[in-house]
């Protein structure tokens, strides 16, 4: 019953009650991206026609989209700005540095290792993320985004005076702001500002695209459940969820801990791609590079911020050829599709060249409706 | 149904041109022989062309470029080079990047990386992919650790606060010691651990990070209360030259004495160069000495560039030239593989190859790829370097 109620309070899920088949066909397309893109890649990869540097770009490609897949969960679907996704991200880099370097003595099986450190990585995540948002999710709009600002560049200082080492029986040990006593050079693990060095890299292109399949699996699958409901019934109207009963906290905060476990995980994959990975990679930037691939790509569509995540990651490097002016060709590029994209004059003018190729002409009208009907919709919202 | 489809469309497009793009930087001419000249050994080089740590990059660039064509020039017949700079924004997984595009480019040697935590990724994936590197100014230790392949024709951070330390042991024995360090940074905490193991004594710390890099008046008063008369700086300038503005508002006039990163403070604009009068730096290079090769260098850049060369320029020029000349005593044509050429180019520089450059004189490499040269300690006076 209360389902029922989530249902027509969200104007998506007054949609989804109408349309059955939005969740399926945003599932296909998400898969199915991922997949064709996966099979395109790996193809290439093999029979040599990618070279070195694109091929080095796949991992990095798969985070960066399992990134904005679950930063998409915060901002897109629970509707809160979030600018500290770097931070848990750093969260699972480093706790996937010290797990697996941990392991390595024991374990011969990489994969296994990896898969130990993704859940171990997600897991302290979840944490950092459940201890975050506690106290703060209580806060709305633009305050909790700075405040999610502020700590994620918290984490990233703590991780600054972090070390960890590895003695010569094999014993983890760890101080606070200076480095340890009695540790080879080879037993580092974490050196504060340094980061983590040494690192195996057991990241491949397989496991990335796996991770990120599980990262779009667990975001369609809460977006589709009652609590997923739950969820964007705050988002689209807090006072009409809060009436039926709907715990606001517990969703809000469900939402944030998922995402930043997702992220800590991506996190785990990224640092296990690179021999080196210092705290200053997760500053800021780092955030709002992902907070741009999710608006990029539409806040709330999933596979939108997929495929902006791909392109953006590419983009810069694609872009080598204008030497110098690379970084300006790259801003260009960024306000112009920005613009383009949600220009509601090119918008038509696009939909209009659309009509006249357009082959499914015969479903049109109904389409048509369907605009207005959700555009009726969200203005009495 | 309409807009979706059209979004979709749009997407779509934008992919296959994204990929249209990259195949057109791409190709997979892994690293063998060279095209066009029929006598090129390609070098490529990575560094922060843009960014923060701009500066040096650019400066790593030309130099290179100009040591370059003055090969070329001086010897047209023989084996000529050519230089290929890409960008890293001082971040390891554009390095990376970087390497990459270079290495799809057919380089067989790699002038770099210029700044150290890129440089320690790039290194893993050079000595796994068989590339021979030499970084003009990549310090940090781990730069060279457990890679037989990876060269530096800089000090290396340990080495030069082991030196900073005897220099002042040996000239201010009676001074109080104080320091102001980055703990944030790779660089500047490296120096300052091994001055702190080699000075022994006693020394008035303070710290920054690079996010608070913009106020020391706390640290600077800690250390004028405790009457600290020599105030050690292993920073880059651009911090440094707040530092001496805020002591001089403050009327501290302590020694101060910087390593590498303070060379560049003269030339940094608005900087107001009589506030920088007796600054002491270890240094390799300066563009005021006597020394011959020094003084043509620095007169052939000027001329080419309009400007004053840093001591990173001055290293990825000897770095050159140190290629040149160990290219030259492997016997390799420049149609060998990047490969060959490496494992040929481990051997020349871990033999008893020497080669004198604007650094230094008769520079040579131990094994682990750290350079052994003499530091040079320069003082500031009238706005130049006066070598003590």
């Amino acid at each position: 019953m209360a389902d029922r109620i989530l249902k027509s309070i969200s104007t998506r899920g007054l949609k989804n009650a109408v349309r059955g088949s939005e969740y399926k066909k945003e599932a296909l397309i998400s898969y199915g991206i991922l997949i064709a893109g996966y099979l395109v890649l790996q193809m290439g990869a093999m029979m040599g026609l990618i070279g070195r540097n694109l091929q080095g770009q796949f991992i990095p490609i798969c985070v960066y989209i399992s990134l904005a897949i679950s930063l998409n969960l915060v901002v897109g679907i629970s509707g809160e700005l979030s600018l500290g996704h770097a931070g848990f991200m750093a969260v699972g880099a480093f706790t996937g540095a010290i797990v697996t370097r941990v392991l390595e003595n024991g374990m011969t099986f990489a994969p296994a290792r990896l898969l130990i450190a993704l859940i171990i990585s997600g897991a302290m995540a979840a944490l950092a993320g459940f201890i975050i948002g506690l106290p703060i999710l209580g806060l709305r709009g633009d305050y909790l985004a700075i405040v999610t600002l502020a700590f994620g560049e918290i984490i990233r200082n703590i991780m600054n005076v972090l070390y960890f080492g590895l003695d010569e029986n094999g014993h983890l040990k760890f101080a606070f702001n200076h480095e340890i006593e009695g540790i080879e050079n080879s037993g580092r693990i974490l050196t504060g500002p340094i980061g983590a060095t040494g690192v195996s890299k057991i990241a491949t292109f397989t496991y990335a695209a796996l991770l990120t399949a599980f990262t779009l699996f667990v975001v369609l699958n809460i977006k589709n459940s009652k609590q997923g409901r739950a969820i964007m019934a705050i988002r689209d109207n807090r006072i009409a969820g809060e009436s039926i009963g709907l715990n606001v906290k517990k969703y809000k905060l469900m939402a944030f801990v998922v995402s930043a476990s997702l992220a800590g995980m991506a996190g785990c994959m990224f640092g296990q791609n690179f021999s080196t990975l210092a705290p200053v990679k997760f500053n800021f930037n780092t955030s709002v590079l992902i907070l741009v691939f999710v608006v990029l790509g539409g806040i709330g569509n999933i596979w939108g911020g997929m495929i902006a995540a791909a392109l953006l990651t590419i983009l810069p490097e694609a872009l080598r050829q204008f030497s110098d002016y690379r970084m300006l060709a790259y801003s260009i590029v960024l306000i112009v599709v920005m613009i383009a994209t949600y220009n509601p004059t090119i918008k038509s003018r696009v939909n209009a060249l659309w009509t006249k190729v357009n082959p499914f002409k015969a479903k049109d009208k109904e389409g048509d409706k369907d605009r207005k009907r959700k555009k009726s919709g969200k203005e009495a919202a | 149904m309409k807009t979706k489809f059209t979004k979709f469309a749009a997407a779509a497009m934008a992919v296959v041109m994204a990929f249209a793009l990259a195949a057109c930087g791409g190709g997979s001419n892994g690293g063998g022989s060279s095209e066009g000249g029929d006598n090129v050994l390609k070098l490529g080089g990575v560094g922060p062309i843009t960014g923060p740590a701009a500066l040096y990059g650019q400066a790593v660039e030309k130099g290179a470029k100009l040591a370059v064509e003055e090969i070329n020039a001086a010897n047209p017949d023989g084996v000529q080079l050519s230089f290929d700079m890409q960008d890293d924004e001082h971040d390891a997984e554009k390095a990376i990047n970087a390497y990459n595009k270079l290495v799809d480019d057919g380089m067989q040697v790699l002038v770099g990386t210029v700044t150290s935590t890129p440089c320690t990724a790039v290194a893993t994936e050079a000595d796994a992919n068989r590339t021979f590197a030499l970084t003009p100014s990549a310090s940090a230790p781990d730069v060279t650790e457990g890679h037989d392949n990876v060269f530096q024709l800089c000090f290396s951070d340990p080495n030069q606060g082991v030196a900073s330390a005897q220099y002042v042991l040996g000239n201010f024995a009676d001074a109080k010691v104080g320091v102001i360090y980055n703990n944030s940074d790779n660089y500047s905490s490296g120096i300052f651990s091994k001055f702190k193991a080699e000075y022994k004594n006693a020394i008035e710390e303070t710290t920054f990070t690079s996010d608070s890099a913009t106020d020391f008046t706390a640290q600077l008063s800690t250390l004028k209360n405790a009457g600290v008369d020599l105030v050690f700086l292993p920073i880059y300038y651009t911090e440094a030259s707040i530092i001496l503005d805020q002591a001089k508002k403050m009327d501290y006039a302590p020694k101060f004495f910087g390593c590498d990163g303070m060379d560049g403070i003269l030339d940094l604009e608005g900087f107001d160069t009589s506030l920088a009068e007796g600054l002491m730096l270890l240094t390799p290079y300066t563009p005021y000495s006597e020394d011959a090769k020094s003084k043509a260098f620095t007169e052939a850049y000027q001329a080419a560039y309009n400007e004053t060369p840093i001591q990173f320029a001055a290293d990825a020029y000897d770095c050159v030239y140190a290629i040149y000349e160990a290219f030259g005593k492997t016997g390799l044509e420049t149609s060998a593989s990047m490969e060959e050429i490496c494992e040929a180019l481990i051997g020349v520089f871990t033999g008893d190859f020497t080669v004198s450059g604007v650094t230094a004189e008769s520079m040579k490499w131990n094994a682990n790829g750290e350079v052994e040269k003499t530091p040079k300690v320069c003082e500031i006076q009238d706005g130049k370097y006066v070598e003590k």
